[in-house]
């Protein structure tokens, strides 16, 4: 709603909540920032979409590219959108969209009534974590592209990559994991329940005939347990065994077997009832420890390559007029327009416009650079200004940024080793010990005599060995690990990753958007403080100017109004000229203002001269991320060694050695071979290598290092192939998370202690030859709730200190 | 007693189908999105004027 405050000046749009400083626009009594808000919210009344707005307050995104013209031509190209659709049927098609602007209840309402807006959809429904919308439209009502175009007039641009072209549909959610839990589950439930005359010894009171009818229930029930359930231990039994080595499935595949083997006999015999309902009991749990540490993110892509960086399409100019066409279809000679904020595809050469390209992401440049034309300019910049012109000169996979991703040095990746991981090599031991102590009572009752004895005791020890605590302490922690870890945002690809994060002893950070803030800037005036009129006069001068300096003076004097220019001027890289209320006023480098340049690199000096006289500069520094400081000083603390690799210039040298002490490594202008090399040169030194990074230019490092962990301002943005991505805002907890994750292995060894309680306490029944059904349905259960309560409870206990 | 061969067939019978419920259910994506319908729940539905509006939403 309107918050019209008088005192403070500040108007609210009503559509999107954004400040009406630069323009006012009243419609209908409401205040709209901007022509794209009035015009969403023109199409809702019309339409009487109006409930959008009681959802929440200010719920609509204000629609940045107005222009539609031919930016979605590329849809009516049937190749393409076979591709981009789910399906099709001729009269009805059906495709998925990600739209990144879903963030409210508004929103989702909204984008489930389309249909409203244009008769043509027949369905859209809305899948909210994952910020994706289904549509169903009837071919011959509307189109793809004009699907599209209406969902960008709302102010719901869907967001198509190069990636989505290849990428055949989303990976379908493999559901096999949960169909084998619910079988296992129902088997178990009622293997249990048909066990219970044999617990309570009740069928010694009932006719024989029915103590064998449950019996074959129960050998009935545990077939599907026993051939559908547990192939994937058997599985990784075998596959463990080839490489001669006992991972943690061995044990567990051991013990199934034994037990469908001993209590099969024991039932067709009729000697006994068996063990099916532990048999089944210990598929199920650990069925579910397996699911429970498999949790993936999967709105979230961790190996993402150039193509979901660039965009389809491009604004391509044929026979002098504009057309957009694919991407991959760019040849060279071809010249294309690239409007602001947009991506440049390929290398070109500037022909017309002025060229501020923003590298940060590709070689962590902090600050935009700017072309002339005639000059080069590499694919991967973002155009920050006006509309510039270009003239490609590679293709798109020939490109300087392609040829980065594609580097053979990056392509190495380090073995998965099962043997890492420490459940599998407790496991390793553990197997050898059961099987001893199974053979030796088998052999200590063979002495006495007793062959069936020593039959029940071996095949006991196997049973009651219940891999089943041991083998749910790791997944259930590492589990838990995750989420947590997930809840302070920062979202790891797989549960191995934690494991590799407890080794790092290395810790190497990349500068430009992982330690500072990405488009944020520190700005103080030097000189004598200036007066209203002199901010005015700044404030009617840079809103003149595309320049990102200008740009972010312009934000900076956002309270100031501006007033009249005459005579403006621009000179592209030096500074910007003009009369305000008659007065010269030049705002601009060191030179342009008549001073003489410092060597000074540490922050941006943009000079004010007003009426000939020299007033001071502005100093513009990026801004760090809060709590540096604080997680250097833990980390060291921790005898962590940290080391800075930076693309950009050195001019914050000073700074950093401030933060980072004496014995941290920083170097600058890093090239992102560069960067890769280092890393290696410290594997070859046998550290464990943590590398925290945002761009393209950390691609390289990020995958050879031990831990790649990508830092993002929003999750779902583009980052570079890692192992985890941090929320930006929750850098602050890295030490945290580091101790996190050292304590969980703490915890898991913490756990194998109580399993082998468990397992004395069951052993001793076990060798003695005495044990019964009853008490391994017992023991199972509850050992397995105690390990899954200790596990989950410590670690939780852990993520709650500092 | 005999009657109670009769109860064990009817209430695995019974059970089995349950399990055929949950796995149908799973299979047609009724756990995919867990977030959204709780969202939906709470919208309203809206007096049809003109043009009539579909008050079901979908599910």
């Amino acid at each position: 709603m309107i918050t019209a405050d008088p005192t403070k000046q500040l108007l609210a749009c009503f559509h999107c909540g954004d400040d009406c400083r630069d323009e006012r626009i009243d419609y209908n009594e409401k205040l709209f920032c901007c022509e794209g808000c009035k015009l969403v919210y023109e199409i809702l009344q019309e339409n009487n979409l109006c409930s959008y707005y009681d959802f929440n307050t200010t719920p609509g995104v204000s629609p940045k590219k107005k222009y539609l013209e031919e930016r979605f031509a590329f849809l009516d190209d049937q190749k393409i959108k076979q591709r981009l659709i789910r399906f099709t049927d001729g009269k009805s098609t059906g495709i998925t969209l990600f739209v990144p602007q879903i963030h409210c209840s508004s929103c989702i309402w909204l984008l489930e009534h389309l249909s409203r807006i244009n008769k043509g959809v027949i369905r859209s429904q809305v899948n909210f974590l994952r910020r994706e919308v289904n549509i169903n439209y009837a071919e011959e009502k509307i189109s793809l592209r004009q699907v599209i175009e209406m969902l960008v007039t709302i102010g719901y641009e869907p967001l198509i990559n190069l990636d989505d072209l290849e990428n055949k549909n989303r990976k379908y959610k493999d559901n096999t994991s949960v169909y084998k839990i619910g079988v296992a589950g129902f088997c178990f439930g009622n293997i249990m329940l048909f066990s219970f005359p044999e617990y309570f010894s009740l069928t010694d009171f009932i006719e024989p005939g029915f103590r064998n009818i449950f019996s074959y229930i129960n050998l009935g029930l545990s077939l599907p347990v026993f051939f559908y359930c547990s192939t994937q231990f058997f599985q990784g039994a075998w596959g463990g065994i080839k490489q001669r080595f006992l991972n943690i499935d061995v044990p567990i595949a051991l013990g199934i077997v034994v037990m469908f083997v001993r209590s099969a006999y024991e039932i067709i015999t009729g000697i006994g009832a068996g063990f099916m309902d532990t048999m089944a009991g210990l598929v199920f749990f650990m069925l579910i420890g397996r699911a429970f540490q498999n949790k993936t993110y999967e709105s979230i892509s961790f190996d993402r390559d150039y193509k979901s960086f660039f965009p389809i399409s491009v604004m391509c100019i044929k026979n002098g007029s504009e057309t957009s066409i694919p991407v991959s279809e760019l040849k060279v000679g071809d010249r294309i327009m690239i409007r602001n904020e947009e991506l440049i595809p390929a290398d070109a050469l500037l022909i017309k416009g002025t060229a501020n390209i923003d590298y940060s992401f590709v070689t962590g440049e902090a600050m935009p650079v700017i072309k002339k034309t005639g000059e080069l300019i590499y694919a991967g910049g973002k155009q920050t200004g006006t509309t510039i012109k270009l003239e490609v000169v590679k293709d798109i996979s020939q490109s300087y940024l392609t040829q980065l991703w594609n580097k053979d040095a990056y392509l190495q990746k380090h073995e998965e080793d099962g043997f890492q991981l420490l459940v599998n090599r407790i496991s390793h031991w553990f197997t050898f010990v059961i099987i001893g102590v199974a053979l030796f009572a088998f052999i200590w009752w063979m002495i006495q005599n007793e062959f069936s004895r020593g039959m029940n005791a071996f095949t006991a020890v196997l049973i009651i060995a219940c891999p089943c605590a041991l083998a749910i302490s790791s997944p259930f922690t590492l589990g838990n690990v995750l989420r947590i870890f997930g809840r302070n945002k920062l979202y790891l690809k797989n549960y191995s990753v934690i494991e590799k994060l407890a080794k790092v002893d290395t810790v190497v950070f990349d500068k430009t958007g992982t330690l500072t803030k990405t488009n944020s800037n520190e700005i103080s005036f030097v000189g004598n403080e200036l007066n209203e009129d002199e901010r005015k006069m700044i404030k009617s001068l840079v809103k003149h100017s595309m320049h990102p300096l200008s740009r972010i003076l312009n934000d900076h004097l956002k309270e100031t109004a501006a007033s009249e220019v005459k005579n403006y001027s621009e000179r592209i890289g030096k500074g910007i000229e003009g009369l305000v209320f008659g007065i010269p006023v030049k705002i601009g480098s060191a030179v342009f203002t008549g001073n003489s340049d410092d060597d000074d690199l540490s922050s941006i000096k943009i000079y004010v001269l007003i009426n000939q006289t020299l007033r001071g500069y502005y100093s513009v520094k990026n801004t760090y991320r809060r709590g540096l400081e604080e997680v250097v000083g833990r980390l060291k603390k921790s005898n962590y060694q940290l080391v800075v690799l930076s693309g950009d210039h050195d001019g914050e040298m000073d700074f950093l050695r401030k933060i980072f002490g004496k014995d941290t490594k920083i170097c600058f202008r890093q090239s992102p071979s560069e960067k890769l090399r280092y890393i290696q040169s410290l594997q070859r030194e046998h550290r464990n290598v943590l590398m925290i990074g945002d761009g393209l230019n950390d691609a390289g490092a990020l995958k050879q290092s031990n831990v790649g962990i990508s830092v993002s301002d929003d999750v779902n943005n583009f980052s570079p192939a890692c192992d985890g991505i941090l929320n930006a805002e929750k850098f602050d907890r890295l030490p945290s998370l580091l101790r996190i994750s050292k304590g969980s292995h703490k915890i898991i060894l913490g756990s194998f202690c109580i399993a082998l309680l468990y397992n004395l306490i069951g052993l001793s029944f076990a060798v003695s030859g005495s044990l019964s059904p009853v008490i391994a349905a017992i023991l199972m259960p509850i050992s397995s709730v105690t390990i899954i309560a200790f596990t989950t409870g410590f670690s939780n206990l852990y993520s709650k200190g500092k | 007693m005999q009657i109670i061969f009769l109860l064990i067939a009817f209430s695995l019978l019974l059970a089995i189908g349950f399990l055929i419920a949950f796995i149908w259910s799973v299979k047609t994506g009724q756990f995919e999105d867990d977030y959204t319908p709780s969202v939906r729940i709470l919208f309203d539905d809206e007096k049809t004027d003109s043009p009539p509006s579909d008050s079901k939403k979908n599910l």
